[in-house]
């Protein structure tokens, strides 16, 4: 039996679910060389400002049980240098691009739109409200809804591309946010960033990241971003979301879709294993033959309590 | 190209209660490798410890006709993963990803070769030591440890025909003190106008130590930092390092970029612990 794995996400068409998570991936060419872009559902980039960034001094990364934190603080090139040095070579791989923009002001994320809606080659724009890591910009405007609705419209009164806002889990009712971002002229929504957190080394008692907190990734995080596409689906189920969380095999992204999320992002797997995409799509394959479902879109939002649960 | 290979442990050797050597059986790691380059370990399963760590390739192990057939590692239990590879047995299996990072600039004769280790910074310098020993370049190792009996492998850099310069903390063999106190009296006894690569590995203090001595001397040294790491392949840049460059001062991801780097170009007052 032949199933499909292709999806849609608020019109952007993708050959799989398997989207590589921003921040975890580099611009996408620094796997280049080991893995074809091209294979990916699509590839989004690190996350850009306006100009070039430098980030937090080290140390910028933890190890915690069964995740990592991490303070990397939006190192960057800027949207400019993005779109002349990295751009071309994303188009040439035949890769996907999601571009993750990030701005300190409304009017920066709205600029740096404007560029890409003139750039060739990129499929969507995911607008990064939720970085827990800076200062300026990021979080501030994903933890308020008005922030939320602000982002969201400036933005899409400059492009036609998808817009994908990137929702924090650093809020009481992440569902809302959802909400706010489809009102304000959203495609989909993609969830969740990293949980806010530290840790601390008790010998010295100073903090183990430079930047004191960081974000929380990885399995220990999945049962809760779960649980919040799962409230997304339900308050908004007409809003495409794009899981994320701690996925680490095919069947972490299963709970994900039948969760509600149309497609997923892989983080912090692909630093455990960059070959890790192969197997996702081997494994999503397999599963959908043994259950006879003949796409990835049939098992959307497929989460049955009507039986009880099982243990 | 890197690979990530399912390597099976040949041996594993204890040489203290923290040092321990592994023999892995990965010939297409041992194809690759060059001296400097490192594998990124998963020592364990499951999801914690969730990531791999860093580890030099500390020796290309050959057969009779010259084919390799594995690396070894150097280690020193310290963390999780250095704990899991501390108590690994023949038979089990570790995960390494690599060759990864650009790799030392061997020296060619003239020069001389001078390799400064600290610690588990002697797993850079069995490969580089080869390859020099190819190239016929008159090497040098200067190497400190805690005690007598917590230097290792001194007969494989013999075997290479290296020159040991040692120190001890205790000063239970060699000079009494770090590393620098033979290091000291190497450039008090060579002519300026000799040229001598430098070569460090180990502690921070130490690197930062050997490379403004060498700098006092007006040499150079090529340092191998050793970074917190996500990925290795400049996926997360977790692993930078901040460098100075001719516009002003950047974080540039060790993984890509180093672990290699001019020692005079790292800014080691933002180097982090």
């Amino acid at each position: 039996m032949s199933v499909d794995l292709s999806v849609d996400v608020g019109g952007l068409r993708l050959a799989t679910p398997f989207i590589a998570a921003s921040g975890c991936f580099g611009y996408g060419l620094e796997y280049g060389e080991i893995v074809d872009l091209s294979t990916l559902g699509a590839v989004a980039v690190k996350g850009l400002f306006l100009e070039e960034r430098e980030g937090h001094p080290p140390t910028r990364i933890v190890e915690t049980p069964s995740g990592m934190l991490n303070a990397i603080g939006l190192q960057g090139i800027g949207v400019r240098r993005f779109v002349a040095d990295k751009l071309p070579g994303l188009r040439d791989c035949g890769a996907v691009v999601l571009v993750n923009i990030c701005g300190s002001t409304t009017e920066e994320y709205a600029e740096i739109a404007r560029i890409l809606a003139d750039a060739d080659g990129v499929a969507a724009i995911e607008l990064n409200i939720s970085c827990p890591n800076i200062s300026k910009g990021g979080m501030m405007f994903g933890s308020s809804l008005r922030g939320t609705h602000d982002v969201v419209s400036a933005v899409r009164r400059v492009t036609t591309l998808p817009l994908i806002p990137k929702l924090t889990p650093n809020v009481t009712n992440v569902a809302s946010f959802a909400v706010a971002a489809r009102d304000a002229g959203a495609d989909a929504v993609s969830l969740v960033n990293t949980f806010l957190a530290m840790a601390i080394d008790v010998e010295t008692r100073r903090p183990k990241l430079s930047n004191v907190v960081g974000g929380l990734s990885g399995p220990a995080i999945r049962p809760i971003a779960v649980r919040m596409v799962h409230e997304c689906r339900q308050a908004a189920a007409d809003l495409p979301i794009i899981g994320m969380g701690g996925i680490m095999t095919s069947e972490d992204a299963l709970e994900f879709i039948i969760a509600g999320a149309a497609a997923v992002q892989i983080g912090t797997a692909n630093f455990v294993d960059p070959f890790v995409w192969n197997k996702l799509r081997e494994g999503l394959t397999d599963y959908l033959r043994r259950h006879d479902v003949p796409s990835v879109s049939a098992l959307v939002g497929t989460l049955d309590t009507t039986r009880g649960h099982t243990a | 190209m890197p690979v990530d290979v399912d390597a099976v442990v040949l041996s594993n050797t204890q040489l203290s209660h923290d040092y321990n050597t592994v023999i892995l059986a990965a010939p297409r790691l041992g194809d690759q490798a060059l001296p400097g380059q490192f594998v990124m370990v998963k020592a364990t399963c499951g999801d914690d410890p969730l990531l791999r760590r860093p580890f030099s390739v500390f020796e290309i192990l050959r057969d009779d006709d010259g084919r390799s057939t594995g690396v070894s590692l150097l280690n020193k239990r310290i963390g999780v993963t250095t704990r899991a590879l501390y108590a690994l047995r023949a038979g089990d299996h570790v995960r390494c990803l690599g060759p990864l990072g650009r790799p030392f600039s061997v020296a060619a004769p003239p020069e001389q070769a001078w390799m400064v280790a600290g610690g588990v910074g002697l797993a850079a310098f069995a490969t580089l030591a080869a390859a020099l020993r190819t190239r016929r370049v008159d090497t040098t190792l200067f190497y400190g440890g805690r005690r007598a009996d917590d230097l290792f492998h001194l007969d494989t850099f013999e075997s290479l025909g290296v020159h040991l310069r040692l120190a001890t903390d205790d000063g239970s063999r060699g000079d009494h003190g770090n590393v620098t106190v033979p290091l000291r009296r190497a450039f008090a006894s060579t002519d300026r106008t000799t040229p001598v690569r430098l070569y460090a590995c180990g502690p921070t203090p130490m690197m930062w130590a050997v490379t403004k001595l060498a700098a006092s001397e007006g040499r150079a040294t090529a340092v191998s930092l050793e970074q917190v790491m996500g990925c290795g392949l400049g996926g997360c840049y977790s692993c930078v390092v901040p460098v100075r460059g001719p516009d002003g001062t950047h974080f540039v991801r060790s993984c890509l970029d180093g672990p290699i780097f001019d020692g005079g170009s790292v800014v080691w007052e933002q180097l982090g612990e």
